[in-house]
């Protein structure tokens, strides 16, 4: 057991926990946040991305104590209060979800490439971007528009060839 | 009444937030868990299980096995539906034990289960229970199991490995058809085993009140009723009223959700013998060791044709690769994959024979179109060898095969009555948006960069809406209106649906109508949702809850307005007095309902209404159909595949929220493109798992994935009130050939004819290398 001290979606949180446990596990036991989902073992599908200090980070492959004095933003600390964020809203707006068990991940991993994009976003960057997150329900082309529609609702400038 | 483009999903915004509620979320209080010891072995006799050291691991609170089953007189599961059941033979079909005790039958059968405090501690206390085998021969493939010497699966059977062969058709008719056939054309043609995949894996949860006697079971299931039945019935043998079955949110389903999985029978099993709640979550891995999948087919099909293209007759032998066990939803893709076969086409004769095969493999089940995709795989290949070998365009021989309009209804040589559809206006709409004839210059376009480009034209047919269904409607005594349906969403958007039909009908706002699914002490019986049924019939069955509604909320209307409910209308939610300006809102009489006392009361008290409506067998499915028009590029220095374009055109029947039939569109043409280039569940000869995780079965990713054109055509069904016909499978039936027989135009020219799914680079590689030498 070992005692780690994390910032989880603005609060602080303390917790002692044995050394092997994944932050995966620390967010969804632990901290009983269970929006960050596991859909498997080998780091390959993206339901359990997470945002760290703004990185993104699967984190089914990371150790809740490797978080140690780092801020974690989950699915849950997204949305402002009531106020969904943007590509929440775009997600919602162009059916970007069926199940719902990929989307945490999905909006999470959407918001960093739209973050980190420098030139105007395209629908292809967007697909090549997305190859840490696997969604079985809707063929991507629902998330793809989302993904573009959130970056517009975002401010960022896009690029529909 | 149309609804065109519908507002958004009202279940997004819980997903969106992370506030879904999936079995593996919710944790009930001094839960424990529970890990299941799965066979390594293929085909093996036990000999000894010893749970001694496993039962002193830390945290262990039980070690049970098949002994344990056996004293505590728990039924094994039998299939969920026979062949007999749909008209044909008796089969020879099995029983699966909870966890098995004498023989293992392929890897991934249950033999023990551990209890403990946590996950870890159980999972480690799993792989201390020694389990003694004698290994025996496996068999893996469907065809090679019937022969003289295959090991046998299942030594009492008295037809070998063989439990049922089915026959449709005419022999002799078809013989003849082929007599006087002008072109025959034939393949060997293959539908590899599938994961269904869905993201969430399976997961269950149990508790066991011993006060009461009662069972409550969470679980990732896309039929909860069916559930309880086999739970109840089956295996505990109490009455349903004993076991509440919850779904929750669940994270896809498939097909692969849709049938009672011995986990769930194991964690109430443990929960009573512990006395606490056990909880059960499958790692991706078990998933793809225990879960069942689907497709498995091979096939000898072949085609005769007149001089002009059109078609004579069909023959086909097939093969079902069945595992280890006939179970669960084994039986339907036998039929469909037979049935489905004329497709959109004249047929005047078929004979058509599948040999469901017993081998050493995970038990074979439904799968997100369940036997229509394999069909539709046969007939449209053939039409494609066909239309090369007379050298007609593949869509003139659709085109002249096609039923027409005019033919509607149709009965086919199968027995299916095709109700309406405009199948060649179909395939002409599709080509006109595929801009089919700018292809040669997209082509020559690809040509230029070293790639080859291939085109196909498919058409496919589903068979949507079988068996009963049941919904209520129920006012509460505030005028809130709940739907507590008998399907069950897991991503299809049900609760967006049926509200804004109620809505629509009752002129209650969305915001006050509720809505309960997946809770059977909630909802008094249900099918869940499978096989494109719920909004057909589920739909149905609530327009019939919502006349009985307004059928006894006119007679409080007529008491509070004082008038005749012969001279009361109903419309936009009120009861009018006709020719007045006199009326009371739906909502306000619903109240009146509720009161404790006065002259209302005599009415009764309370205002719900239920509807049922009835699929097969009783009723009339219908059959939803659809074109797709399919470019790739290949690279023929890495046998690489890319899928350029896709449009689909979809006769959906009545729509009712556009961008829900596009989703489902969408997600089905995914796992069809999946299953055409890289999704296969693989085995080594000795039955050994080689794609056990998302490393080595590939799921397709958004890269894969061409930005695909989805148009809907609305012709209402005939066969329901609301013109509704499915949508839940038809990408995943018309992908997989659209892929593969592009690519195979693309490489027919450096003289590659065949090919078999999935087409991995490596695959087409080989086959365009050896091409090249002539081999
Ligand atoms: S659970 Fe983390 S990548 Fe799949
Ligand atoms: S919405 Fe179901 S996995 Fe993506």
């Amino acid at each position: 057991m070992l005692r780690v001290e994390l910032v989880v979606n603005g609060q602080d949180v303390r917790r002692d926990v044995p050394d092997n446990m994944l932050l995966s596990t620390f967010l969804r036991e632990e901290v009983q946040l269970t929006g960050t989902h596991i859909g498997c073992d080998t780091t390959q599908c993206g339901a359990c991305v997470v945002s760290i200090d703004g990185e993104t980070v699967k984190s089914c492959t990371m150790l809740a104590l490797q978080a140690n004095r780092r801020s974690v933003t989950t699915i849950e600390g997204i949305a402002n209060g009531s106020e969904l964020h943007p590509m929440q809203r775009a997600f919602s707006e162009c059916h970007g979800l069926q199940c719902g068990y990929c989307t945490p991940g999905m909006v999470i991993a959407a918001i960093d490439i739209v973050e980190r994009s420098e030139e105007p976003l395209t629908a292809a960057r967007v697909r090549e971007e997305l190859k840490g997150n696997l969604c079985r329900c809707t063929g991507y082309v629902n998330i793809v528009k989302s993904v573009l529609r959130g970056a517009e609702l975002m401010g960022r400038p896009v690029d529909r060839v | 009444m149309s609804y065109g483009r519908a507002p958004a999903r009202i279940e997004d915004h819980k997903f969106l937030t992370g506030a879904g509620q999936y079995v593996d979320d919710i944790r009930l209080p001094r839960q424990c868990h529970a890990a299941v010891v799965l066979s390594p072995h293929a085909h093996a006799d036990i000999l000894s299980i010893d749970p001694e050291a496993a039962r002193k691991m830390p945290g262990v609170i039980a070690v049970l096995t098949g002994a344990d089953v056996v004293s505590d007189g728990l039924g094994s599961v039998p299939p969920y539906i026979l062949p007999i059941h749909w008209g044909g033979p008796p089969a020879f079909t099995t029983l699966r034990p909870i966890l098995i005790s004498d023989r293992v039958r392929c890897v991934g059968d249950r033999v023990a289960v551990v209890v403990a405090e946590t996950v870890d501690q159980a999972r480690a206390a799993a792989d201390s229970v020694v389990v003694e085998y004698r290994v025996l021969d496996a068999v893996t493939d469907a065809e090679a199991a019937l022969a003289q010497d295959a090991p046998i699966v299942w030594p009492e059977n008295e037809a070998g490995n063989r439990s049922v062969t089915l026959h449709l058709g005419d022999a002799e008719k078809t013989r003849d058809a082929f007599a006087a056939a002008s072109h025959v054309v034939r393949r060997s043609l293959e539908s590899p085993r599938l994961a269904p995949a869905p993201l969430e894996p399976r997961a269950c949860l149990g508790m066991f009140n011993a006060s009461s006697g009662q069972f409550t079971l969470y679980t990732s299931s896309q039929d909860p009723h069916g559930c309880r039945k086999t739970l109840a019935g089956v295996v505990f043998k109490v009455p349903e009223s004993s076991i509440r079955v919850i779904s929750p949110d669940v994270g896809g389903g498939f097909g692969l959700k849709s049938h009672m999985f011995p986990e769930d029978a194991i964690v109430l099993w443990a929960s009573r013998r512990v006395g606490r709640p056990v909880k059960w979550v499958g790692t991706r891995s078990e998933s793809f060791l225990t879960d069942t999948q689907g497709r498995g087919q091979k096939v000898h099909a072949e085609m005769a044709l007149d001089a002009a293209g059109r078609i004579l007759g069909i023959r086909v032998q097939a093969y079902h690769n069945l595992g280890g066990y006939f179970w669960a939803t084994a039986t339907p893709p036998l039929f469909f994959s037979l049935r489905l076969i004329p497709n959109i086409y004249k047929v005047p004769a078929v004979d058509l024979t599948t040999h469901a095969v017993f081998t050493n493999l995970p038990p074979m089940a439904v799968y997100r179109g369940a036997g229509r995709p394999e069909a539709t795989y046969v007939i449209e290949r053939l039409m494609d060898a066909a239309a090369a070998e007379i050298g007609m365009d593949p869509a003139d021989i659709r085109r002249i095969n096609a039923i027409s309009e005019q033919d509607m209804p149709y009965t086919n040589v199968v027995g299916f009555t095709y109700d309406s559809g405009a199948f060649r206006e179909m395939i002409d709409q599709c080509l006109d948006a595929a801009d089919w004839n700018g292809y040669p210059e997209r082509a020559k376009q690809s040509a230029a960069r070293g790639l080859l480009r291939g085109r196909s034209i498919t058409s496919y047919v589903e068979i949507a809406g079988v068996m009963n269904e049941r919904m209520e409607l129920r006012f509460d005594p505030s005028g809130t209106l709940t739907i507590l349906a008998g399907t069950h969403s897991h991503g299809q958007g049900h609760q967006t649906v049926f509200t804004q039909l109620v809505s629509g009908w009752l002129g209650i706002p969305q915001e006050n109508i509720r809505y309960i699914q997946g809770d059977t002490d909630a909802v008094l019986i249900g099918r869940g949702t499978f096989a494109a049924r719920s909004t057909q019939l589920g739909g149905t069955a609530l327009l019939a809850a919502k006349d009985e509604i307004v059928a006894r909320a006119r007679g409080m209307a007529a008491i509070m307005l004082e008038t005749p409910a012969e001279e009361i209308d109903f419309d936009h939610g009120l009861f009018r007095v006709r020719g007045t300006n006199r009326a009371v809102p739906l909502q306000e009489v619903a109240k009146m309902f509720y009161l404790p006392a006065g002259p209302v009361v005599k009415l009764g008290l309370g205002l719900s209404g239920q509807g049922t409506s009835s699929g097969l067998p009783g009723g009339a499915p219908n059959f939803p159909n659809g074109c797709q028009v399919c470019e790739v590029e290949v690279d023929p220095e890495t046998g690489m595949v890319k899928v350029d374009r896709i449009v689909a055109i979809d006769d959906v029947g009545k729509i009712l929220n556009a961008a829900l039939c596009e989703g489902q569109i969408h997600g089905g043409m995914a796992q069809g493109l999946g299953q055409a280039l890289m999704e296969e569940m693989t085995y080594g000869e000795d039955g050994q798992l080689l794609s056990g995780s998302f490393m080595d079965y590939g799921l397709p990713r958004a890269e894969h994935m061409p930005d695909i054109t989805s148009h809907l055509l609305e012709i209402p069904a005939k066969t329901n009130p609301l013109g509704i016909k499915g949508i839940g499978e038809s990408g995943a039936i018309g992908t997989p050939v659209s892929v593969v027989n592009a690519v195979l135009d693309a490489v027919r020219s450096r003289g590659v004819d065949d090919i078999g799914m999935p087409v991995s680079p490596p695959k087409l590689w080989a086959a365009l290398n050896a091409a090249a030498s002539g081999q």
